[in-house]
């Protein structure tokens, strides 16, 4: 009936389905569908911002290969996906475990441990930026509390690191909620019974709440892990748009921002960084994906 | 209960009436447990609120105030106003939010109108090709934005949009997750109410704005969300396709202040509570719907 009904509409106003998709498709086709056929075709063309370019095969992926920064950029942006990861898998899991009770006044906390997600990352990365400042606030307590300055922000390792921090610090929130529509999913009787078998707090974590919610934890990796290889505004914001100290904290997505913008932008190159950004980001997926599959087996 | 007077002390009534404190399920928090999960959550709280705070003292200090004090002073002395006019003298800072408020209300409008039209047309209009449609948009949502970041900048300089507030929209101004989003809620509709509708003689149109729509407000309010602090948020792009500092946003308006007067701590600071403040009103007005797109978001994305 359902079905007879809708062909029967389809005969009244024939141009309609399409003219309210149209608008959608259109976008959708010319700035993101038509975007990536373009990297894909300009990574093998030396295409530059004023000059059309001409196919050169694999020359630009062999350039890469010789590219000090290139392998930077790739190493810093793997070392990006190692080091936030497992936190923000492991963080907003606890965090949703301490919001979960319905004890007075948590719907103001769960508000407030959202904020950060909230506010731009421009805005986050700023405040950060005064905070890690060699005279700013975290050293003016370090220095109180009688441990000496540390140059957060002068030592290319520990930029990497602060800016792990904050992205930590802004996803926490965001995967916090995430995690806590999946708790409520969890049986509570699980945890009664495990309870009654005189398993502790700890226990009952390991044993009931990962297992119950290990598909969002796979999620939550999936999801972390490819927003942090493409990391560029914490880094950019806290090491500078040069990458920190000669540039040794360039991530790919700040190389590919760098090389390609601009007047003399090196559209071609910049596109062969991006076709590498695409496929490890696609191996990341099929990687968290696998290794769900066989824990699961 | 005499831990819940130390904690809760200005809703001291409400927990005499109440003289345990109960889970969702009605059983009883231990006392021992209560304080353990205050002491946290207030921990917590001082990490994630703490750092906005210190930013929004720094602004407020004046110039003879030492902001880099060590044992640091939390509070300014002499709070002032003046690092905000500061920051309005050296930057266009009202400009620049009026075009972060141009390029956001755009972006809500072109984004519900948009994926509402299309998540229909996908969820309930029968016609050859859906499916292909439906995959361009799957297809779409998956591709990374960083990745095709460089041929985004040159379509608009073919289109001569490069260095706009349109250049700004345009590209997300549909966001294909969007659309699917609205499709779901189309399709989780019953199908009936429409059917008599049709029934009733009312056309595709009559039927999507009298009845679909009206029902699925409460997504399109997480669309309209969404895409309204996308866009106020937004810094890779803007800083990519504008060049022009008349033009520019809040948020590459604050990396431009930060770049040029980074030893300037009480300026950059107060530019930072210009450019956070609008977006906190807004999420403490209406959280639910912050909270629900984060839910139907991460199923999708």
């Amino acid at each position: 009936m359902a079905v007879s009904g809708i062909s029967r509409v389809r005969r009244q106003l024939p141009t309609s389905p399409w003219l309210f998709a149209a608008p959608g498709l259109l976008v959708t086709g010319a700035f993101v569908l038509y975007p990536f056929v373009s990297t894909l075709v300009n990574a093998f063309t030396d295409r530059r911002t004023l000059i059309p370019g001409q196919f050169v095969g694999l020359a630009n992926f062999r350039e890469l290969l010789q590219d000090d920064m290139f392998w930077t950029g790739l190493r810093n942006s793997t070392l990006y996906v190692l080091g936030v990861v497992p936190p923000l898998v492991v963080l907003p899991l606890l965090l949703a475990l301490l919001v979960q009770k319905n004890i007075p006044g948590i719907t103001f906390f769960r508000s407030a441990f959202y904020t950060p997600v909230v506010a731009s990352i421009v805005v986050v990365g700023l405040i950060w930026v005064w905070l890690l400042d060699d005279r700013g606030l975290v050293n003016s307590l370090l220095e109180t509390v009688g441990a000496g300055r540390v140059g957060f922000l002068s030592d290319q390792w520990l930029l990497l690191l602060s800016a792990m921090a904050v992205t930590v610090w802004k996803g926490l929130g965001y995967y916090m909620i995430i995690y806590l529509a999946a708790l409520g999913n969890v049986p509570r009787e699980l945890h009664e019974a495990a309870a009654v078998d005189g398993a502790g707090a700890v226990r009952r974590f390991l044993t009931v709440t990962v297992p119950a919610v290990r598909s969002t934890m796979v999620l939550v990796g999936a999801l972390s892990s490819v927003a942090a290889f493409k990391v560029f505004s914490e880094v950019y914001l806290l090491a500078g748009p040069s990458g920190g100290p000669a540039g040794e904290d360039t991530t790919l997505v700040m190389l590919v921002q760098r090389t390609g913008t601009g007047l003399t932008g090196r559209v071609g190159y910049a596109s062969a960084i991006s076709v590498v950004v695409f496929v490890v980001t696609v191996a990341l997926m099929l990687l968290v994906l696998r290794a769900d599959r066989k824990e699961e087996s | 209960m005499s831990v819940l007077e130390k904690t809760r002390a200005p809703e001291k009534p409400a927990v005499a009436r109440e003289p345990r404190v109960t889970d969702e399920h009605g059983r009883r928090v231990r006392v021992g447990e209560l304080v353990l999960r205050y002491v946290l959550l207030l921990a917590v709280l001082a990490l994630t609120i703490g750092p906005f705070l210190w930013q929004l003292s720094t602004s407020l200090k004046g110039p003879t105030e030492d902001i880099y004090s060590s044992p640091p002073t939390f509070l300014p002395g002499d709070p002032t106003l003046h690092n905000y006019a500061r920051v309005a003298d050296t930057i266009p800072v009202w400009d620049y939010a009026l075009n972060s408020l141009k390029v956001a209300t755009a972006n809500v409008v072109t984004n519900c109108v948009g994926s509402a039209l299309a998540g229909y047309a996908l969820a309930r209009l029968r016609y050859r090709g859906r499916r292909v449609a439906t995959l361009a948009f799957i297809l779409a949502m998956l591709v990374p934005v960083e990745g095709i970041i460089i041929a985004q900048f040159t379509t608009m300089r073919e289109l001569g949009l490069n260095n706009t507030l349109i250049g700004v929209v345009l590209p997300g101004c549909i966001g294909a997750m969007n659309v699917l989003l609205m499709r779901n809620a189309f399709l989780n509709l019953p199908y009936e109410i429409e059917e008599a509708a049709f029934v009733d003689g009312a056309n595709a149109w009559q039927r999507f704005l009298r009845i679909a729509l009206p029902s699925v407000k409460g997504t399109l309010a997480v669309v309209a969300i969404f895409a309204f602090m996308g866009a106020w948020d937004d810094f890779l792009w803007p800083l990519i396709v504008l060049s022009d500092p008349s033009k520019f946003t809040l948020t590459i308006g604050l990396n431009y202040l930060h770049g040029t007067f980074a030893n300037d701590e009480r300026l950059v600071a107060a530019g930072t509570i210009i450019a956070v403040a609008p977006l906190i009103a807004l999420f403490a007005c209406l959280q639910r719907y912050f909270f629900r797109g984060v839910g139907e978001g991460a199923v999708k994305g």
